[in-house]
């Protein structure tokens, strides 16, 4: 199973804000990339050379914050009361 | 005018519960303050939740009402590599039996229903509110800014029980993000996958209401220092894995596909084999325990729960939602006594440290602190259950060969693995951490 359909069991209330900020252009030439591995639902992707970042589909862990070596992470934080992700079971 | 409370509770998790519970009780005007749609909603775990005692105390035989999936009484290690396994395991028909030594949970379910006990005893629950920073009237805390209108809050003392990422005890200066990274520190991606409890009862060969945990070592983390896991709810599994964060840095591999591969490995397919996905969720924990903790208190401010680290890991065992309660009630102890002398000084509030030194929180992390630098050796992920796989192969296996005797054996298991040096260093690196 990818991650996408795994994505699709869980319960979301998309907030409009972006809880976490990303420089991707940063990111590009990150030699690391470690986001990409530590990541549980592969928010990070890299393709043809190309860091992208989607926030929507964030479980809120802070793997990446704590992972990001060179801080290209620029903000962390929850996002807004009642928005993100609600576990059904937990 | 701002709304002044006796404490605000930040976190509705089991430690920020736990605290308004006791405060509540004691008459204190608390308010807790949740930022999911509901308690639990933010909250996972891996599964198992060991006996409380201090849970106990507060609601006697809590087991009757909470909402319990099964009761652990089948502990299996298995050690694996791509092909082969092999088990220790440990069953104990007394762990069946009230006070029940581990149960499987659902934290949605659990979070919620122990929240409410909170709010029955006279906490006013605040849930879809974040917190984003303290007040502070110099050095001292005097209460919380929340992410919304007139979100000021003021209290005598605030309790961050916010969870591992604790944004809180950095604001308020107790902890520094930049520091987690030097500790162990693990990321769990785990699946809830359906199946007919009769299937669950037949499959893993227990009684109704009767569960098991396995955990698994070896191949299944592809050399990376984790583990992976299955535990049987009710009608589900909870299937997952947690590894170390440096360590998938370094190997480049993907959690999420760890996770994956687990699950083709042939002796976890059978066992999953028809479930369904019903939800698949990603958390952190601070494995470090004792060695990453905050400093637990400050002038109006104290820490507990994950927030603190406490987390309880030696390799076989791993516990953190008693560690949690426990000291969320002695959090809440604390504050009960410091609002007796009317004194919420840090002076006062250490008393919170010295309640953890005695009992089994701080006892425990701290006789096992060592643990932590144990398990990072990667020779008990990759040499070892390959060694034991390999050992017990080498001793079934019928092919018309002569036999080696036992020590033999033992050799030939262990020729280009691991040298006589290396089993010694690591014997003293267990002997330390764990005799």
């Amino acid at each position: 199973m990818n991650i996408e359909d795994k994505l699709f069991q869980i319960r979301f209330n998309v907030d409009t804000i972006p809880h976490i900020k990303v420089d991707l252009k940063a990111c590009d030439s990150c030699q690391e990339k470690w986001c990409l591995y530590v990541c549980p639902v592969q928010n990070y992707k890299l393709e043809e050379g190309k860091m992208s970042f989607a926030w929507q589909g964030c479980v809120e862990c802070g793997a990446c914050r704590i992972a990001c070596e060179k801080g290209q992470v620029v903000e962390w934080n929850y996002p807004r009361g009642g928005y993100g992700v609600c576990f059904r079971y937990g | 005018m701002t709304e002044k409370f006796d404490a605000i509770v930040v976190g509705a998790g089991p430690a920020g519960t736990t605290a308004a519970l006791v405060m509540a009780r004691a008459g204190m005007k608390v308010a807790l303050i949740e930022r999911g749609a509901y308690p639990g909603a933010k909250n996972m775990f891996g599964g198992v939740f060991y006996y409380s005692e201090v849970l106990n105390q507060l609601i006697p035989e809590f087991w009757k009402e909470a909402p319990i999936e099964r009761h652990i009484v089948r502990r299996v290690t298995t050690f694996m590599t791509p092909q082969a396994s092999v088990s220790m395991d440990y069953e104990n028909s007394n762990f069946g039996k009230p006070p029940y030594n581990g149960v499987t949970l659902l934290r949605s379910r659990f979070d919620r229903w122990y929240a409410q006990k909170a709010v029955d005893a006279g906490a006013l629950l605040v849930p879809e509110t974040v917190v984003d920073d303290v007040i502070r009237d110099g050095q001292r805390v005097i209460g919380i800014k929340a992410r919304r209108d007139q979100g000021d809050l003021l209290a005598d003392v605030v309790i961050a029980a916010d969870g591992v990422n604790s944004l809180l005890a950095e604001k308020a200066g107790l902890k520094k993000s930049k520091e987690l990274r030097r500790h162990s520190i693990s990321v769990t991606a785990k699946e809830i996958l359906s199946l007919p409890s009769e299937t669950i009862e037949e499959r893993f060969n227990c009684a109704a209401d009767e569960g098991v945990a396995i955990d698994f070592l070896g191949a299944c983390t592809q050399g990376i220092q984790g583990a992976a896991f299955i535990y049987t709810n009710k009608s589900s599994l909870s299937l997952g894995m947690a590894t170390d964060l440096n360590s998938l840095r370094e190997h480049h591999i993907s959690i999420a596909d760890l996770v994956e591969s687990f699950k083709e490995h042939p002796s976890v397919k059978r066992l999953v084999k028809g479930a369904t996905l019903k939800e698949y969720s990603g958390h952190l924990m601070p494995e470090g325990g004792y060695k990453m903790m905050p400093k637990l208190y400050g002038d109006g401010i104290l820490v507990a729960g994950d927030a603190a680290a406490m987390v309880f890991y030696t390799g076989l065992s791993l516990e953190g939602v008693n560690f949690a309660i426990a000291s969320g009630f002695y959090a809440g102890e604390a504050v009960k006594a410091a609002k007796a002398k009317s004194d919420f000084s840090a002076a006062s509030l250490s008393h919170y440290q010295k309640l953890l030194e005695d009992s089994f929180v701080l006892k425990d992390l701290k006789s096992f602190r060592s643990a932590s630098s144990m398990l990072a050796n990667k020779r008990f992920y990759t040499v070892y259950p390959d060694f034991l796989c390999t050992m017990m192969e080498n001793m079934f296996k019928v092919d018309g060969k002569p036999r080696k005797r036992m020590w033999g054996l033992m050799r030939q298991s262990m020729k280009g693995k691991i040298s006589m040096m290396d089993l010694a260093k690591d014997g003293m690196q267990a002997r330390k951490a764990l005799l």
